[in-house]
């Protein structure tokens, strides 16, 4: 049972991944741009989770899952803000600074932190708290439940909304041809404001799901966490939103697997390693096409 | 309709347009002819606000729009077929149509009704209603481009070279249609390196070498013009 047992730990870590892979990759999707900053998302999503539940929640009879609240508004804001200050300006520039830039911002972001809340981690009370369940013989805690099925939800409710709705059509339609979609009448320019914030909301429940597991806020946290779920962006499929999930998922179900049979040790090297093996054999991605470039 | 005064458009260095000026009458099919190069597509992408341009005015019904941004200057009326017909080739054919209409503020009843339209207009499309429009063949490609434009229901339409790489049948039934919306109230200005088919169905034409207007006259002179003859139609 053991084997089932970190499984689920797997697409547990793995769901975390893939939310916070979806933003990578829809920004790549449209904007070709990786954004480095994302995971400094994530971090300032779990301060703010933090002080949520320590200034506010602690002294009401509320649960602590309510700081989702602020921790998401929180996250959406630093994603457009991010997008207006540091992307937009370089819209038209050569695509080496646009990448320099994000960088920076990701370790301007890094060092406010610092600077603001010290080096230190700062622990985070439990947040889900509920008797384990029984999963045919396995026990699997609420958080990873939890930790699950949001996931399955959110990823859903995304692809329904790109696929279904006006605006996620136009999504698409920009991530094709930004001339063609001005054309038509999109505003190119709010278009990637709502995929800053789609994608920094993802992140901000990530964010929750995360210190909901690894009760611990830091102001490096992000550096980590992001530089695996963009690995699990590009092995699924850089700009592709079941890329992105199915990359999430594989790489959080490798790196249980291998903790708890091989190494914990190793783990991220073998994790790594891993990827770079799949991406030798199939540069695209998993889900990718290998087509040609666009002309 | 559409006045162009001194237009100058510049990529980097590059004096793409020089002192440029046109001006499209309503009703009518002006058609700016030139070889490859010349600065048609430049010309076009700047008045539809994809492009800065250095100096000049363009004015759309007597107001200025070199200020605007291109999503407003197609809900002002202006829609183009780009050149390379540019559609959406991960859209459905019909989504590719309802983005259309992106920008305009109309009924879900109008909006239907025009698809509607578009679908009698060029049937094949409906037939391909939910393929995806990359799978379409280059001529359905530019019926659906030309059906997109449309959608928005301008009342100028910019034609960006249509009958670019299309077999002689598309290119037929492409002009038709644009003869046919003349019919409709929509003014037409149309760029074509192929003089021949562009000059027989327009009603003014200018003809653009390097960047500048070298020669612009009735279609009827034009054609009759021995430079143009010479230089354009293969005579
Ligand atoms: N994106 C660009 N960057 C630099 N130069 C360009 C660009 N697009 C077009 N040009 C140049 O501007 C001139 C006019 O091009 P264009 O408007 O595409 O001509 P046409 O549509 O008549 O074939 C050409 O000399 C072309 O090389
Ligand atoms: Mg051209």
């Amino acid at each position: 049972m053991n084997f089932l047992l970190q499984l689920l730990n797997g697409l547990q870590i793995g769901s975390i991944y893939a939310l916070i892979a979806l933003g990578y990759t829809m920004v790549y999707g449209i904007a070709l741009l990786i954004n480095f900053a994302h995971g400094e998302v994530i971090m300032i999503g779990a301060y703010t989770a933090v002080f949520t539940i320590q200034l506010f929640l602690a002294n009401t009879n509320l649960p602590y899952i309510l700081a989702v609240i602020p921790t998401v508004i929180i996250c959406t804001l630093i994603g457009m803000l991010i997008e207006r200050l540091a992307y937009k300006p370089l819209r038209n520039s050569p695509r080496i600074s646009n990448l320099i830039t994000a960088i920076g911002v990701s370790l301007f972001l890094q060092n406010l932190m610092m600077k603001l809340f010290g080096a230190q981690s700062r622990s985070v009370p439990s947040i889900l708290n509920a008797e384990p369940l029984n999963f045919f013989g396995a026990k699997i805690s609420f958080t990873t439940l939890v930790t699950i099925v949001v996931t399955t939800i959110l990823t859903i409710l995304l692809q329904l909304f790109i696929k279904k709705t006006k605006y996620g059509k136009a999504m698409t339609a920009t991530s094709e041809d930004y001339g063609a979609a001005a054309l038509v009448g999109i505003s190119v320019d709010k278009t990637l404001t709502m995929t800053f914030a789609i994608g920094s909301a993802l992140a901000g429940v990530a964010s929750i799901l995360w210190v909901s597991s690894y009760p611990q806020a830091g102001p490096m946290m992000g550096s980590m966490l992001g530089i695996k779920a963009f690995t699990a962006a590009v092995v699924g499929g850089i700009g592709l939103i079941p890329g992105a999930v199915l990359g999430g998922l594989v790489l959080g179900i490798v790196e249980a697997l291998t903790k708890a049979f091989i190494s914990s040790k190793l783990s991220d090297a073998i994790v790594f390693g891993l990827l770079i093996l799949v991406l030798l054999i199939k540069p695209s991605g998993l889900l990718g096409e290998d087509r040609k470039e666009k002309v | 309709m559409l006045k162009v005064s001194n237009l100058n458009i510049y990529y980097d260095h590059i004096h793409a347009v020089k002192d440029l000026s046109i001006e499209v009458e309503e009703g009518k099919i002006v058609c700016l002819i030139g070889a490859n190069g010349a600065g048609k597509t430049t010309t076009l992408q700047s008045i539809s606000g994809l492009l800065p341009i250095r100096s000049g005015e363009i004015t759309f019904k007597d107001k200025s729009i070199i200020k605007s941004k291109p999503h407003l200057i197609t809900h002002m009326g202006i829609a183009q077929v780009p050149e390379g017909r540019r559609i959406f080739t991960n859209l459905s054919v019909l989504d590719n149509l309802k983005l259309g209409s992106y920008a305009i503020k109309d009924s879900l009843q109008n909006k239907e009704k025009e698809i509607k339209r578009i679908y009698e207009r060029f049937p094949i499309l409906k037939e391909r209603s939910n393929q995806r429009a990359g799978t379409l063949s280059g001529g359905e490609q530019q019926m659906l481009a030309i059906g997109r434009a449309l959608m928005s229901r301008p009342k100028l339409l910019l034609l960006d070279e249509p009958s670019m790489g299309l077999s002689p049948i598309y290119v037929e039934t492409i002009f038709e249609v644009i003869e046919d919306l003349i019919h409709e109230g929509v003014t037409i200005l149309l760029v074509e390196q192929n003089a021949n088919i562009a000059l027989s169905i327009s009603d003014y034409a200018y003809v653009l070498e390097t960047g500048r207007i070298v020669k612009s006259g009735t279609s009827e002179d034009l054609m009759n013009d021995p430079d143009v003859k010479v230089a354009y139609l293969g005579a």
